[in-house]
């Protein structure tokens, strides 16, 4: 995110602070108890963004984008339940006032010009007032120019592959079945991996999408990143993840028999740690000799 | 040659036995053919998402356990079906060929549609078509590619046997049906109206059917082409949609939405036309903003063709191309809203009768307007980034379309049911269905806006047991939702087999189609005369 990005956000914030005071009141007390109902450990680590029973809301973000995203969906479900108050409201008022009980001699009325103009110019303003910070979330979210880290995620039925392709490093992250699951470490069904995928937070990370045989969708909801694994092509977005701890994803294009097997775990730890964590897979990386030797030891014919 | 030619012309002989349907030129049979189609593959249909909903009221894999050796590729079949038939099989079949086959021609005052005997393979299509497509879900291992057979699941590669061949050629034949009904609508409808009835006096129904139709036409060649170049993928060596021969993807997603999205109006369109006639009638009113109405229809179908990729924001679009479908789906709501706010209008200082269509009516108005705003949120394409493929939009497009256009459908089977049988509906048994299913359908879905905001995927068969809750409390309302079913279907058996006779206009002065001033049941020829509207409404007599 950069300095003047960050700026924008906040003028629009002030801009539209009048018609969502109440509703980023709202939100702040929602998306700080959600926090603290959400939190949990596995494994050892803190899930800062684990949903909750009956929870009715979005997961706790955790990048810059994902608290956007959760600041606009308040900000959305506020129109949105105004207008369909409005809408129940008039119908029951028609309902009371004008039941043929009440009302026994209808009006024969079926024109007001000026009525019709201000319900078509009235929802014009209402999309306006939703599609300004739509706009500014969604090229904020769409790419970053310089960034400090690049991660591939490449989706296979039914595991994923994740590569960082400045270090060379690459693994499989396979799910754990329902008998691997340790319930006493705080491990949830369906949701782990044998390993997960290693993310520095505070940095800004460049995610390249793509797959091996049919369509998959990788994504985090704590982040607010989701996209398309397509098969024969490469899609890019980017994150920023701001508090470490666990988080869990799970395919989200269906992919065959195993799509709903197919979870998505990432670490986020501090940047020391990893730089620690990156140095020990290049160690390991280094005394195996990786598929391009293998294949350049094979005899030529 | 000359008793033949009088025979022809004065008797009035309507056949009987098989040949009376199976060689059926008669709009009315049709019609009823139809409708009674759209309820057996409602009956599959509908049994299918129950068996989805048993298996997703807690975690694990329990009841397909029971119903397959492989019950994830089944539970994805199962899910699959369920949408195909709901939209192509049941939605289609009623509002199009079962309430427009029969009300069309009597509303424009024409003896029948243009090309009766096209008529007749319209609806003859349907059975065969139906029957491969339950082949695509029982051979070899099932089409488990989701109603929307996204390759490369759907090519060889994903699902190499024989199933999704039959499913596409199910969709082939259920699309040449639609496209001649199609044609044969805008025929009628264009020229066999009645002297008199203008475009601007045509009913909002007959508006709602040409639109319909238009829609049909344009965008059913589409996915014929595209499930050739499918079919040709999966058989004949070409490579349209794998990247390994130089095809994409996403050229099968762009063609299959540039369909789709016009489809999801084909469905909604019929049951916006027949609740503008209910509400006029109960309200006692004529419909505020008649060309308002009419053209805020045309309008919906004409952006209906340009919004399609909103279907795709996560695919990887270019971020222009994206913020450029946020927009013109966003302007969708605009004559949406225009359609709300007019039916509220007409019943505004009306005498409204809360008889069981205007129920229905009501009901639509209110959750078509919840699942309308869901749709305001998902058109942006930020904040669906959150939502995609999630049981957000589950709710979202059952809002519109299973408590949408299906209350439509049931308003309008209550509103015209008199007319089509004779007989008339007992109200608190509409009243009592119409209550259930309301209470039912709202307890299934609006769950599904918690799950979906909580990161809960679509088309799993089994999910973390955090979700288990509100999963349960959805399930619960698949049950009501079906109880209420089961009861509909046994007092609609025996209405229509013991209920009481009814007269040609049940409804009263608020009925003002022409549809009302034919005996009930409506006559197998409908008209003795030409109805004539160049001196005003035949059937509005003034009440003074």
């Amino acid at each position: 995110m950069t300095r003047t990005q960050a700026e924008g956000r906040d003028s629009v914030n002030r801009i539209f602070a009048f018609l969502t005071g109440w509703a980023l009141t709202l939100m702040a007390t929602a998306s700080a108890s959600a926090q603290e109902m959400s939190e949990g450990v596995s494994d050892g680590m803190r899930t800062p963004s684990f949903p909750v029973p009956w929870q009715l809301n979005l997961q706790y973000p955790v990048t810059p984008i994902a608290e956007d995203l959760y600041w606009f969906h308040t900000y959305l479900l506020w129109i949105t339940t105004a207008i369909t108050a409005v809408v129940l409201l008039l119908l029951i008022w028609v309902a009371l006032k004008y039941n043929s009980k009440a009302n026994p001699v209808p009006s024969k009325n079926s024109h007001n010009t000026l009525l019709e103009i201000v319900w078509t110019a009235l929802p014009v303003l209402i999309l306006v007032a939703i599609a300004v910070p739509s706009y500014r979330i969604l090229y904020d979210m769409d790419r970053i120019e310089d960034p400090e880290l690049t991660i591939k995620v490449i989706g296979n039925q039914w595991y994923w592959t994740y590569e960082f392709p400045d270090y060379e490093i690459e693994f499989d992250s396979l799910p754990l079945t329902d008998d691997e699951i340790d319930y006493a470490a705080g491990q949830h069904r369906l949701l782990e991996v044998d390993t997960p995928l290693v993310l520095p937070i505070n940095t800004d990370i460049r995610i390249l999408f793509t797959a091996t045989d049919v369509l998959h969708a990788w994504t985090i909801p704590a982040f607010g990143v989701k996209l398309d694994n397509v098969p024969g092509r490469t899609n890019e977005t980017w994150t920023r993840i701001l508090t470490t701890g666990k988080y869990y994803g799970q395919c989200s294009e269906l992919c065959g028999i195993d799509h709903s097997y197919m979870p998505i775990v990432v670490h986020a730890v501090s940047k020391e740690e990893f730089e620690g964590w990156r140095a020990d897979q290049l160690a390991v990386n280094s005394t195996q000799p990786d598929d391009l030797n293998r294949l350049a030891a094979l005899p030529q014919e | 040659m000359y008793t033949t030619a009088t025979h022809a012309h004065d008797d009035h002989h309507a056949p009987t036995g098989i040949k009376r349907w199976l060689y059926s030129t008669n709009h009315k049979d049709i019609g009823t053919m139809y409708l009674i189609f759209a309820v057996v593959a409602g009956l599959v249909g509908g049994g299918l998402s129950l068996l989805i909903r048993m298996e997703l009221g807690e975690p694990g894999v329990q009841v397909f356990n029971e119903l397959s050796e492989s019950p994830k590729q089944f539970y994805n079949v199962v899910v699959t079906a369920h949408a195909l038939l709901m939209v192509f099989f049941v939605v289609m079949p009623a509002l199009i060929g079962g309430f427009g086959n029969w009300m069309v021609p009597m509303m424009i005052g024409a003896p029948d549609m243009a090309f009766p005997r096209m008529n007749n393979i319209s609806f003859w299509l349907m059975p065969p078509a139906l029957i491969l497509l339950i082949l695509s879900s029982v051979m070899g291992q099932g089409a488990g590619t989701g109603w929307t057979l996204y390759p490369p699941l759907s090519g060889l590669a994903g699902q190499p046997d024989m199933s999704v061949d039959f499913a596409i050629l199910a969709l082939h034949v259920a699309g040449a049906s639609s496209i001649l009904g199609a044609t044969n609508f805008i025929t009628t409808i264009l020229n066999m109206r009645a002297p008199g009835m203008t475009m601007h006096k045509m009913p909002l129904f007959v508006w709602a059917t040409l639109i319909t139709a238009i829609l049909l036409l344009l965008a059913m060649p589409v996915l014929a082409g595209a499930l050739t170049m499918l079919l040709a993928d999966r058989n004949f060596g070409t490579a349209f949609f794998d990247p390994r021969g130089g095809g994409d993807p996403l050229l099968w997603q762009h063609l299959f939405w540039f369909f789709g999205h016009p489809e999801v109006y084909i469905m909604i369109l019929p049951a916006f036309g027949i609740v503008s006639h209910i509400v006029s009638t109960f309200s006692r009113k004529p419909v505020f903003g008649y060309l308002g109405m009419a053209y805020a229809m045309a309008s919906i179908g004409v952006v209906g063709f340009a919004v399609w990729a909103h279907h795709m924001y996560t695919v990887g679009m270019g971020v222009n191309y994206r913020a450029y479908f946020v927009a013109v789906t966003m302007a969708i709501a605009v004559p949406t809203g225009v359609k709300i706010f007019s039916w509220i209008a007409t019943m505004w200082g009306g005498s409204i009768q809360f008889k069981t269509p205007m129920l229905w009516a009501i009901g639509f108005i209110f959750l078509f307007t919840v699942g309308g705003v869901t749709g305001v949120v998902l058109a942006n394409a930020g904040m669906d980034v959150a939502m995609h493929d999630t049981y957000y939009v589950v709710a979202h497009f059952h809002y519109v379309l299973s408590l949408g256009a299906i209350f439509g459908i049931f308003a309008g089977f209550y509103y015209w049911f008199d007319k089509m049988t004779g007989k008339s509906y007992p109200e608190w048994a509409g009243q009592l269905h119409f209550y259930t299913t309301f209470i039912g359908v709202n307890v299934l879905f609006f769950p599904q806006h918690f799950l979906g905001l909580a990161g809960m995927p679509r088309r799993y068969i089994d999910y973390p047991d955090i979700f288990a809750e509100w999963n349960l409390v959805s399930t619960y309302g698949a049950y009501i939702s079906v109880a209420s079913s089961v009861f509909f279907l046994i007092a609609t058996v025996i209405v229509m087999t013991s209920g009481k006779k009814s007269v040609a206009n049940p409804w009263g002065e608020g009925a003002t189609t022409l549809e009302w001033m034919v005996p009930s049941p409506a006559p197998f020829h409908t008209f003795e005369e030409q109805p004539d509207l160049t001196s005003g409404n035949p059937v509005a007599q003034p009440a003074e």
